[in-house]
């Protein structure tokens, strides 16, 4: 595997940057650079690379999909949000609408937020495309149809040109796909979530979203530890804080960073990258968000350090 | 982790030491919990002082023990977070759920003026 690429990582609904957003970034632009002046554009460019990413970038606002570059020709999608419009209209420019591409797409469960992506996924309106839906529910078919069922839709599932295959895997097993072991994992989550831990060439990376860790069955942990285990990359849902996810948001299905430092402290992981980001948090609320995850790690070290990073829209991280 | 106990009227200072991991979480729980159970306990104060880290499973139990303090209108508070504890407190927004304060007296002081009052006379 080569590397990952976030086309959506907001989690349980798409946000946009406001014109307020934008013009607070400006303003905070030309605080930080009043007096200065720039010779050429290139040195216009150093000073915006040097600025802090919650004022010269945003975490962005689609919802869940994370591409994965395995090395081969075909496609690796984990989930199927509103970045997945994205990912497609990419994919066609890069080969052309008139040659045929495969695309393994993981779903690791049937909420809106992680499927909304799909009707807008322009390859699969094209014909010669090979699509497979991988998950762990029995009723994702169904749940992709619906989507696209009157009233909610103007199209329904038949428009869709492509040749399309459903699979079904089998949780807590290990399965072959597309050159990868892919061991899937049951999560907590409302109607259950599944993860993905993907293996190939000696790399891995986990996918797990939309998952709570209540720590109230020490097995649990030892059991997400192993999933982890020696992880490359773990993607994983930190929309809460950690006061919250056991609180007032307790049973919503969500973990937060400080459960994620910590379980790949367990695991020996070696990247943490917070995901499925919380809507109501801005740009300054998770870039500190990010910075304070750094720091628990840091505290919390006994072994060899766990990088720490936060997904946002357009990050490409390499394996 | 070696947990110890004083009360003050009707208020409880609950002072462990060592380190809220797995291990010492467990043995926090099962100090606190026949306290919280307790209808003559109006009020509990975890003196932090002695301990130099607190995990998730820790934060935990102390989550716990708010909900029940408070299902009966008890209150909770913490005092003398050591540096590290205090960050890690920050760091989970659990200073935003519970109530902090930099040593015992002042948590006293803010709960029952009666404890207090024992606090000092003691």
């Amino acid at each position: 595997m080569k590397r990952i690429r976030f086309w959506g990582t907001r989690g349980s609904l798409p946000v946009a940057l406001t014109a307020p957003g934008v013009r607070a970034k400006i303003i905070a632009a030309l605080r930080d650079g009043a007096g200065r002046t720039f010779e050429s554009d290139a040195e216009i460019e150093r000073y915006v690379d040097a600025l802090p990413f919650a004022v010269a970038g945003t975490f962005g606002g689609h919802t869940a999909c994370v591409e994965i570059e395995t090395g081969a020709s075909e496609y690796v999608v984990c989930d199927l949000g509103s970045g997945l419009r994205s990912f497609g209209q990419a994919a066609i420019a890069r080969h052309g609408p008139a040659n045929p591409q495969t695309y393994h797409l993981f779903v690791s469960h049937v909420h809106w937020d992680h499927i909304m992506g799909l009707p807008f996924f322009g390859p699969a309106y094209i014909p010669g495309n090979r699509l497979f839906f991988y998950g762990a529910h029995r009723e994702l078919e169904a749940a992709l149809r619906r989507q696209m069922e009157p009233p909610s839709f103007p199209v329904n599932f038949s428009v869709f040109n492509a040749d399309i295959k459903f699979v079904y895997l089998e949780p807590g097993q290990a399965h072959d796909v597309a050159g990868m072991r892919v061991t899937v994992k049951r999560q907590h989550h409302a109607g259950d979530s599944y993860g993905y831990r993907f293996e190939r060439d000696g790399r891995t990376v986990v996918y797990t979203t939309d998952s709570e860790h209540t720590f109230e069955d020490p097995n649990e942990s030892a059991a997400f530890a192993k999933f982890f285990r020696k992880a490359d990359v773990v993607v994983f849902d930190a929309m809460y804080s950690l006061a919250e996810a056991i609180s007032v948001k307790a049973d919503w299905g969500h973990s937060s960073n400080i459960v994620g430092v910590e379980l790949c402290q367990l695991a020996e992981a070696r990247h943490l990258c917070l995901f499925h980001h919380e809507p109501a948090l801005d740009d300054v609320a998770l870039s500190t968000m990010l910075e304070e995850t750094q720091r628990y790690e840091e505290i919390t070290r006994t072994g060899e350090p766990l990088r720490v990073t936060a997904a946002y829209d357009g990050l490409e991280l390499t394996l | 982790m070696d947990v110890t106990s004083r009360t003050f009227g009707n208020v409880v200072v609950v002072a462990p030491a060592g380190r809220a991991d797995l291990t010492g979480s467990a043995a926090l729980e099962s100090a606190l919990a026949p306290l919280w159970a307790r209808a003559d306990v109006s009020g509990l104060v975890l003196d932090f002082a002695g301990v130099p880290y607190i995990s998730s499973v820790g934060l935990r139990v102390l989550m716990i023990a708010a909900k029940e303090m408070r299902a009966r209108r008890a209150r909770i508070a913490v005092a003398g977070l050591q540096p590290v504890a205090a960050e890690i407190f920050a760091i989970s927004r659990f200073d935003k759920v519970l109530e902090v304060f930099p040593v015992v007296r002042d948590a006293l002081a803010a709960i029952s003026p009666t404890a207090l009052a024992a606090y000092d006379a003691a």
